[in-house]
């Protein structure tokens, strides 16, 4: 035997044994005269030609080729009914190295995974799929595909394929070639020698498309089915070449593999050291105080239409709280109420663990509209401060165990330059009213939550003139 | 590290990232938007993948993916997201797969709308998808937890192979608290298990059929034997006053937070109270709840949903104590006052 050389052998990235079918190892579990176990072969002999076996990951799908991965000595990921587009993308992107391929049937393709391939191939993943068109359900028995031929009998279709019931047979190849990214689509067929070497050239080329990083390839193979088809293997064949490739024409359906760019080669991952810089995390509070002993119970509600900044408001005294040694929490309003045009926050400032990040029984209400003052007035604590954007307290909404404070500060800010300012010159209020914290503190915390530097100085004065609101010497209405 | 003023989403993000996050994939969906636009920012930049995928369909399958490549991966959803990827977790469980999933929960059933609720307890505790499988649900209380318990959470996706949910709501997100984060970052490594495109990861299989009966009893027994060694060693949870609590109070997530304002009401009015704040849901604290049925007088449940962690509780305490319930829904927020009225209405 050593002077005889074998021409014709099994592909080395085939393993020696079919374990799947237990005693009979030699054998495949494909039934005789179907078109995966050819498919299977071109597509092992082109990865031992290319010398790819160590890189590829082959991606099994459900159908009859379930157990791809039982004949394929190479990096195996089994995954669910039409799904394989987005594994090979999720794979392909972490290890863009590895060749990844992906094999799937028609139902697993066509139908149930008609959104992943569409996606896949208009991002242009730069992996490579295996298509085997055969018109029909293999694994589950013969029911209809979506690339069935019109009038076909299947379980599904026991009058025929319908065009007002059921459609019309699917182009995939072609639907795919008319997306822009894709850069090598064929359609092969295993209807007779002739096709089958005309179909390994197109799985190789397009596994080189993908070693070439010129993007998404893909190779639709008409395929046989003889058991279903009800035929025996050589009329399956010959209905193949003749049935099958009648409604879905031969040939390259996009092919830029001459023009398209190699897809931009991977960014090295930054140092560990660098993910506090990348994260923002040295971004934080640096004044940080020792924690408060005195007694702080902050529970402020801040309520307005939006633009009005209910939010900044809320989330500079946080910030500031926090920089005072204090515990501290803000929760926004959100979803539907955002849109309606109100807004409100909730703020906790607390020289305890914050319990509930909830201010359902304020001790503070800032209340800058009249609607948010009707809306909260009555949930506020016995003894508690308001502040309310206007020249006086509308009467029924007056409460004779509150401290009331209405003050026009929008048109305070006006007076300093911007409407917009408006917030700050509460905070201004409050703080003095109050003296939880310094102005200087809040001066410091400004630039964490207000970016723009033109900003900031006139927030200091607007903080300033709001604190100076409250002093005696300047009326305030009660 | 300093601390920062930050929302639990963003926190849940960075943490997320120092655990060696390096892959995430996602759908839009309110009330969880947040997690994916920081993780768009961030993830590229900390040298991993960012993609918004077609679906959460394909969002999951695609964390299928990144976990088969031995990526640190994750994804994030809310209610109607969830109820898609269900078929891939349950793929991701018996793959063996380690991922994180953030639930930012919503309120339901169908499209429901977008304020906070706990109604996907059921989904996440016990099972959602098809088959004899469990995620480990963690439930954070604040922003400082989105970020620790996510980052916890690739540690034991790992250690369990397994995949690990987030329960969190919309509140937990949208919230700015204070947060410190992790000093030590994981460094990715790719484990020996998964398939990476090199020779030496050649002979790896990640696949969940076992096509015999015999195999898949096999396969299902090992899975359950990793969810008791978990119920052994990761069963955490938060007392809260409980040492001489006669009334126990149990809550998970933004509702915990309420309890405690709930208990501190109740102490100054002369009443015991205490709350057991089960921060792993899967595992669920049954043993701590057994322990303090000998000591409560009784056990009050109090969740964003129609009762849904209730029965564990009930089952835990095995009819040796009662066991309240009240819940609010439909993306209502119980207030502190309210629980206390229900107190008193019913205990």
């Amino acid at each position: 035997m050593s002077e005889l050389k074998c021409i014709h052998g099994k592909a080395d990235c085939f393993y020696e044994h079919y374990e799947r079918k237990g005693e009979a190892q030699h054998q495949t579990h494909y039934c005789p005269g179907c078109g995966h176990g050819i498919a299977h072969k071109l597509l092992a002999e082109s990865i031992d030609e290319l010398g790819i076996r160590d890189r590829v990951i082959l991606v099994s799908p459900v159908g009859c080729s379930v157990f791809l991965y039982y004949y394929f000595d190479v990096g195996n990921v089994q995954v669910a009914h039409g799904r394989a587009p987005a594994v090979a993308t999720a794979l392909k992107r972490a290890h863009p190295e590895a060749i990844v391929i992906s094999y799937q049937g028609d139902g697993d393709l066509a139908a149930i995974g008609s959104a992943e391939i569409l996606h896949a191939a208009n991002r242009g993943e730069n992996y490579t799929s295996i298509f085997i068109n055969n018109a029909i359900y293999g694994m589950t028995g013969g029911q209809m595909a979506p690339t069935t031929l019109m009038g076909n009998r299947t379980t599904t279709t026991p009058f025929g394929r319908n065009v007002f019931n059921d459609g019309y047979p699917l182009h995939v190849s072609e639907v795919i070639a008319t997306l822009e990214a894709p850069t090598y689509v064929e359609r092969a067929a295993l209807g007779n020698t002739k096709q089958i070497l005309q179909a390994k050239k197109a799985i190789k080329k397009a596994l080189e498309t993908q070693m070439k990083g010129l993007g998404f390839s893909m190779v639709e193979i008409l395929s046989p089915c003889p058991t279903i088809w009800k035929m025996d293997p050589v009329d399956a064949q010959k209905h193949v070449r003749e049935g099958l490739a009648a409604v879905y024409p031969l040939g390259a359906k996009r092919d830029r593999t001459k023009e398209a760019e190699p897809r931009p080669a991977h960014i090295p991952a930054p140092a560990l050291e660098e993910l506090p810089r990348i994260l923002k995390l040295d971004k934080g509070s640096d004044a940080a105080m020792p924690a408060h002993h005195e007694t702080v119970d902050f529970r402020v509600k801040v309520a307005g239409f939006g633009g009005q900044g209910v939010l900044l408001l809320g989330q500079l005294l946080a910030e500031a709280g926090m920089d005072y040694g204090l515990e501290v929490s803000w929760l926004p309003s959100y979803g539907p109420e955002m849109r309606s045009g109100t807004s409100n926050c909730h703020v906790r400032l607390s020289n305890k663990p914050v319990d509930s990040p909830f201010v359902s029984s304020p001790n503070v209400l800032i209340a800058l509209n009249e609607p948010s003052l009707r809306k909260f007035i009555s949930t506020v604590e016995p003894g508690g401060l308001v502040f309310y954007n206007g020249t006086a307290i509308p009467a029924d909404c007056v409460r004779a165990d509150l401290r009331m404070h209405p003050i026009p500060f929008f048109a305070v800010a006006d007076e300093l330059g911007s409407t917009k300012v408006g917030n700050i010159v509460v905070l201004g209020a409050l703080l003095s009213a109050t003296g939880v914290l310094p102005l200087e503190v809040v001066d410091h915390a400004l630039p964490r939550v207000v970016k723009a530097e033109k900003w900031i100085e006139i927030d200091r004065q607007a903080l300033r003139r709001g604190a100076s609101l409250l002093c005696p010497e300047v009326p305030v209405h009660v | 590290m300093p601390k920062q003023l930050i929302k639990g989403n963003e926190a849940l993000v960075k943490g997320a990232v120092l655990a060696g996050c390096r892959a995430f994939y996602g759908y839009p969906i309110t009330p969880a938007n947040e997690i994916a636009e920081s993780a768009a920012v961030y993830i590229p930049q900390a040298g991993g993948v960012f993609l918004q995928a077609e679906s959460e369909v394909a969002a999951i399958n695609m964390v299928y993916g990144g976990a088969s490549a031995g990526v640190r991966t994750m994804t994030a959803s809310s209610g109607p997201g969830m109820s898609l990827m269900c078929e891939g977790i349950s793929y991701i469980a018996g793959a063996e797969l380690p991922c994180v999933i953030a639930n930012i929960m919503r309120g339901g059933p169908g499209l429901g709308n977008i304020a906070p609720e706990q109604s996907d307890y059921f989904q996440a505790v016990k099972g959602g998808g098809h088959g004899c499988y469990h995620a480990l649900v963690l439930a954070p209380a604040s922003a400082q937890e989105m970020c620790d318990l996510t980052f916890l959470g690739f540690d034991l996706a790992d250690k369990y192979r397994n995949p690990v949910i987030v329960l969190a709501d919309g509140c937990l997100g949208q919230m700015m608290e204070p947060v410190e984060f992790p000093t030590t970052p994981r460094a990715p490594r790719t484990p020996e298990w998964a398939v990476d495109g090199t020779a030496a990861t050649r002979p790896n299989l990640i696949s969940s059929i076992y096509l015999q009966p015999d195999d898949l009893e096999k396969h299902i027994l090992k899975l359950e034997a990793k969810y008791k060694r978990a119920h052994v060693e990761e069963t955490r949870w938060e007392n809260y006053r409980t040492d001489d609590a006669e009334l126990v109070f149990v809550g998970y997530g933004i509702v915990a937070r309420i309890l405690k304002s709930v208990v501190e009401k109740l102490r100054m009015q002369g009443i015991k109270a205490g709350l057991l704040r089960p921060i792993t849901l899967y595992p669920f604290p049954a043993p701590e709840l057994r322990r303090l049925a000998g000591q409560a007088q009784q056990f009050f449940v109090v969740e964003m949903s129609t009762g849904q962690m209730v029965e564990d509780v009930r089952l835990a305490v095995e009819g040796r104590r009662p066991v309240e319930f009240y819940g609010r829904c439909g993306g209502n927020i119980p207030t502190a006052e309210e629980i206390v009225e229900e107190v008193f209405a019913h205990v």
